[in-house]
């Protein structure tokens, strides 16, 4: 009975298909593939069914559902579009076999069912993993992305290096923090170090309390920690918290705080003297005309 | 009293979604952009409480607009095992977990409103209040 259920679907292929487009065209109006052409969308579809027949037809995952399901997923089609078409499919193909028998019972209709989803089980089930397969190596991808943003220790002048935190602080972020800060003091051979705020949108309790331990750190190996880029919203959140910051300097900004750095290291800025005196030139040149 | 929406917190990183739906409430209420920071900070030792004593709970943003003051209200609920000694949480520098102490009662002092009700082995619920001026 079995074969005769596939041989009855295959040969009246073309009906179901009828069905089948009507049904997924209908579906066309729902909102995430609103945005897609009618002509892309109907070859699509035609493809999508063709594969779903040749899968049928070879009694198994064809690589033709892979290249289709690869190129959807790279196209950016959603993955609800694949598991409504299916759905549509085993609604519009139980509906047909039902209606070309002549006798239904219970039993007739339990295995026509089964039938019927074991061709759709094993489809649903590769589409949905090649899916997730793409997304979940997407984040993992992101994720090493995000990693190596995260704590980077830049050495802008000898003995002072600065620290730029941009974004969310979470405790494997803290970490990280932490080991980059040491490990880059002591290869850097840091006298100061510039922790930049600026782009950290929330301080609360837990992110200073690691900006103090990292900070704490930074001295015990004998160098001078400056936290710099605290905004005005964040010092009053800070002061509101009743945070303690009074062990390491701060500043407001990294220009302010490299000031500062170059006045612990015993340097300063100077100005060289061909400089101005071409700017002198220039502003005299500017009141001739 | 118009909406309310809640943010689940099971994941470090929900707390980060809790901060962000809050914030964004906060400027469509019309908070300037300092209280945003604290609603935000609040928002923020509320959920990370939730996470690191109860595991999961969730956090509940509400949109208070009456007849004569607009403002936020912020409940955080979960069903841990409670807190032991509630002055003691109260207090500057008590914690059990090595932080700074510094969180509930800073919650308190960034926020108008504070409740807390908790009950051993049942949970805690925090509600908090921020008046727009």
């Amino acid at each position: 009975m079995d074969a005769k259920l596939k041989s009855l679907v295959l040969e009246n292929s073309n009906d179901i298909v009828k069905m089948w487009l009507e049904e997924v065209q209908n579906n066309k109006n729902k909102e995430y593939t609103s945005t897609i052409s009618d002509e892309l969308f109907e070859s699509t579809n035609r493809e999508f069914v063709n594969v779903i027949f040749s899968s049928i037809e070879n009694q198994g995952l064809s690589s033709e559902l892979d290249d289709f399901s690869e190129r959807l997923i790279n196209l950016g089609w959603p993955l609800s579009y694949l598991t409504d078409g299916m759905q549509v499919f085993r609604r519009v193909t139980i509906d047909f076999i039902l209606s070309q028998s002549d006798k239904v019972d219970s039993e007739y209709l339990s295995r026509v069912m089964q039938k019927v989803d074991a061709w759709v089980g094993p489809i649903i089930n590769r589409l949905v993993n090649e899916y997730s397969g793409s997304w979940e190596h997407i984040v993992s991808l992101q994720r090493v992305a995000l990693q190596e943003l995260s704590a980077p220790l830049i050495p802008v002048m000898e003995n002072i290096t600065v620290m730029p935190l941009i974004g969310t602080i979470d405790t494997e972020r803290a970490k990280l923090i932490m080991e980059n800060l040491l490990d880059g003091v002591i290869k850097h051979h840091a006298d100061v170090v510039l922790i930049d705020i600026t782009g950290v949108p929330v301080v609360d309790t837990m992110v200073a309390h690691h900006i103090i331990q990292a900070a704490e750190a930074v001295r015990l190996i004998g160098s001078t920690c400056i936290l710099v880029g605290i905004r005005p919203e964040i010092a009053q959140t800070i002061v509101n918290l009743g945070i303690d910051l009074t062990k390491f300097p701060t500043k407001s900004s990294l220009r302010k705080g490299f000031q500062s750095a170059l006045e612990l290291t015993n340097r300063k800025i100077v100005a060289t003297e061909e400089k101005d005196e071409s700017i002198e030139k220039l502003i005299d040149s500017l009141d001739g005309e | 009293m118009d909406f309310q929406s809640c943010v689940n917190i099971k994941k470090e990183w929900d707390i980060v979604g809790a901060r962000q739906l809050g914030r964004d409430i906060a400027k469509k209420i019309g908070f300037g952009t300092v209280d945003q920071a604290r609603i935000a900070t609040a928002i923020s030792e509320l959920a990370r409480n939730i996470y690191l004593y109860a595991g999961s709970g969730k956090v509940c943003f509400e949109a208070i607009d009456d007849m004569n003051h607009k403002g936020l209200s912020i409940i955080a609920v979960d069903e841990g095992p409670g807190i032991e000694e509630l002055s003691q949480v109260m207090e500057d520098g008590f914690s059990t977990s090595g932080g700074l102490g510094a969180g509930l009662p800073g919650v308190k002092r960034l926020m108008d409103e504070f409740d807390i009700v908790s009950e051993q082995g049942k949970g805690t619920e925090i509600k908090v209040v921020k008046w727009l001026r």
